[in-house]
């Protein structure tokens, strides 16, 4: 890490270091980058400032005590790391969650991922390639969502809302309302965003074409969720693997999964993941919408499963749930103790920065900023 | 296609000594999964893989788990069909000694990292993998820190892993001491 530039033995070739502290890097993490002039001839992640151990923590907490460590693999889409955990327990010990709370955690996990995919990856993307204004716009929509959520669980960012069988709390009186007014002013937002920069010509210019990636590369490195679709896979946990509310939602709604057609370029371009993120926004206030609409149906009270006074599962469970950057997958191994014997959390930043050593070679060394905003990587998910 | 089928199947082809151990008990057995043989892991994996009954595109998860009392480590595969939606999970028991199995970085991508990622944490060596490193912690660290017998080292290059708790730090909440 001491040495910023060395120049090798040829005179063409220059070894970069770009990160740890790098402002495009999204949190902690480093590239070294081969370049020929601007040209990258290889750029190799380096992953780990943030690797905390989350797995081995886990094999030291109680089944519940273990909820709160779940918000840091994904400090800005925490509410899906809770699910995540909660499903694979609820999975291991077939616990039921009560409809409400289900409903409950719909309205959270869609709150949560308009504020991961408009509020941060959106206003970044747009940001690392050079277009400053619309950032505060997204942090501005991001910061109701944070005062949303603040109100529901009590906290802006590790929200440890939800619990095995349900959910921690119940949502406030008169939120509901206040939710949905928000609505109503985000789906004006939308269109507006559009206007300010997804169809802004020198955006498109900078994004459309560039760092494609096919479906067959896609699902070969196991990308997952929004990068996923954008190269044309139609696959999303929640219409396929439904878990929790979504299938009657999704069915009412009559929802299709968003996935890159290459109208600026080609199919599993920078653009397109930009384009799939601002649809799934607008397809979480659809589903928001329906879920308020849902949980009239379920009057206020059991928000939480019937859980056994001791948790000490034996057996081993997979869960996943489709969070902000795509399916993320926890197992838990139980031993009859009261602490899981395995734990492990399978996330989709971390897959996706496996192709980028293979998807450099020849790009500018701007268009790794590029293409490192527009798969939405958050560090600590890399690293857990 | 249910786990029993595709268990039976690998087994047809494959020979009860390289596909067995089936868990498919509806009461128990939340994911079902069976074992497999290292030595036909990479051959197991890409009939999974190119087999149409199968077509497993899609490996979920590699999970490596340090079993002591066993002297094994197991290595989960949790694989899942983008088509047929369906998964498979398969295990290896590896000797704890000296765990060593066959990349399948050659058949899945998204394999070269996972196992980096189990190389790094649990030891597991898998033999051909293009560039098993240590992916999370530095390349010197020692031990493998998600085996179960792991003693975390004092320091790393002088930084202490422990810190002092602030209460007796800073005698917090206790009387002064008397000069």
């Amino acid at each position: 890490m001491t040495e910023v530039i060395i120049a090798s033995e040829s005179d063409e070739e220059m070894r970069l270091n770009m990160g740890p502290h790098h402002p495009s890097t999204h949190g902690v993490l480093r590239f070294i980058v081969q370049t020929d002039g601007e040209i990258i001839r290889k750029a190799s992640p380096d992953v780990g400032y943030l690797h905390r151990s989350i797995e081995k923590i886990g094999e030291r907490c109680t089944y519940q005590g273990f909820m709160p460590y779940t918000d840091r693999v994904d400090y800005l889409a925490a509410m899906f790391a809770n699910e995540s955990w909660a499903m694979a327990c609820e999975k291991l010990m077939q616990i039921e969650v009560p409809k409400r709370a289900q409903l409950l955690r719909v309205i959270s996990c869609e709150l949560n991922r308009i504020a991961s995919h408009f509020g941060v990856s959106l206003g970044t993307t747009a940001m690392d390639v050079g277009a400053v204004t619309p950032f505060p716009y997204a942090l501005r929509e991001r910061e109701y969502i944070n005062d949303f959520i603040e109100e529901l669980c009590g906290a802006r960012l590790t929200y440890n809302y939800h619990r095995i069988g349900g959910v921690s709390i119940d949502m406030p009186a008169g939120w509901e309302a206040k939710v949905i007014a928000w609505l109503d002013h985000f789906e004006k937002v939308l269109p507006e965003w559009d206007r300010l920069i997804t169809f802004n010509r020198i955006f498109v210019e900078r994004m459309a074409n560039v760092a494609v990636i096919t479906g067959a590369e896609a699902v070969d490195f196991g990308l997952v969720g929004p990068n996923l679709r954008a190269s044309g896979v139609k696959w999303d946990v929640r219409w396929y693997d439904a878990y929790s509310a979504y299938p009657e939602l999704i069915r009412k709604l009559g929802l299709e999964i968003p996935v890159g057609v290459g109208q600026m370029g080609t199919v599993g371009d920078c653009w397109d993941r930009f384009w799939v993120r601002i649809e799934e926004c607008r397809q979480s206030v659809a589903l928001l919408r329906a879920a308020f609409e849902e949980i009239k149906q379920y009057p206020e009270g059991d928000i939480c499963g019937k859980l056994p006074k001791k948790l000490r599962p034996e057996g081993e469970a997979y869960a996943r749930v489709e969070s902000a950057r795509g399916d993320l997958g926890c197992y838990v191994i139980g031993a009859g103790k009261d602490e899981p014997y395995r734990v492990r959390f399978r996330t989709g930043s971390f897959n996706v920065m496996g192709i980028i050593e293979s998807k450099s070679p020849g790009l500018f060394l701007a268009d790794l900023v590029a293409l490192i905003a527009s798969i939405d990587v958050v560090a600590p998910e890399i690293d857990r | 296609m249910l786990p029993k089928e595709v268990f039976e199947a690998l087994q047809a082809e494959h020979g009860p000594d390289a596909v067995f151990d089936l868990h498919d008990d509806a009461a128990k057995d939340r994911d079902p999964w069976f074992q497999v043989a290292p030595a036909a892991l990479v051959a197991v994996c890409e009939k999974l893989k190119t087999d149409p009954r199968f077509s497993i595109d899609y490996l979920e998860c590699l999970t490596g788990v340090d079993y002591p009392a066993k002297a094994q480590i197991h290595v989960v595969y949790h694989l899942w069909s983008y088509s047929l939606l369906h998964r498979v999970v398969l295990k290896v028991a590896l000797p704890r000694d000296e765990p060593k199995v066959a990349t399948l970085s050659t058949v899945w991508s998204v394999a070269n990292w996972h196992e980096r990622e189990c190389f790094d944490l649990l030891g597991v060596h898998f033999e051909g993998h293009p560039d098993l490193r240590r992916l999370l912690l530095p390349d010197d660290w020692e031990g493998y820190p998600l085996r179960k017998d792991y003693a975390e080292k004092a320091d790393y290059h002088g930084i202490p892993t422990t810190r002092p708790n602030p209460l007796d730090l800073f005698q917090i909440g206790k009387a002064p001491a008397k000069a």
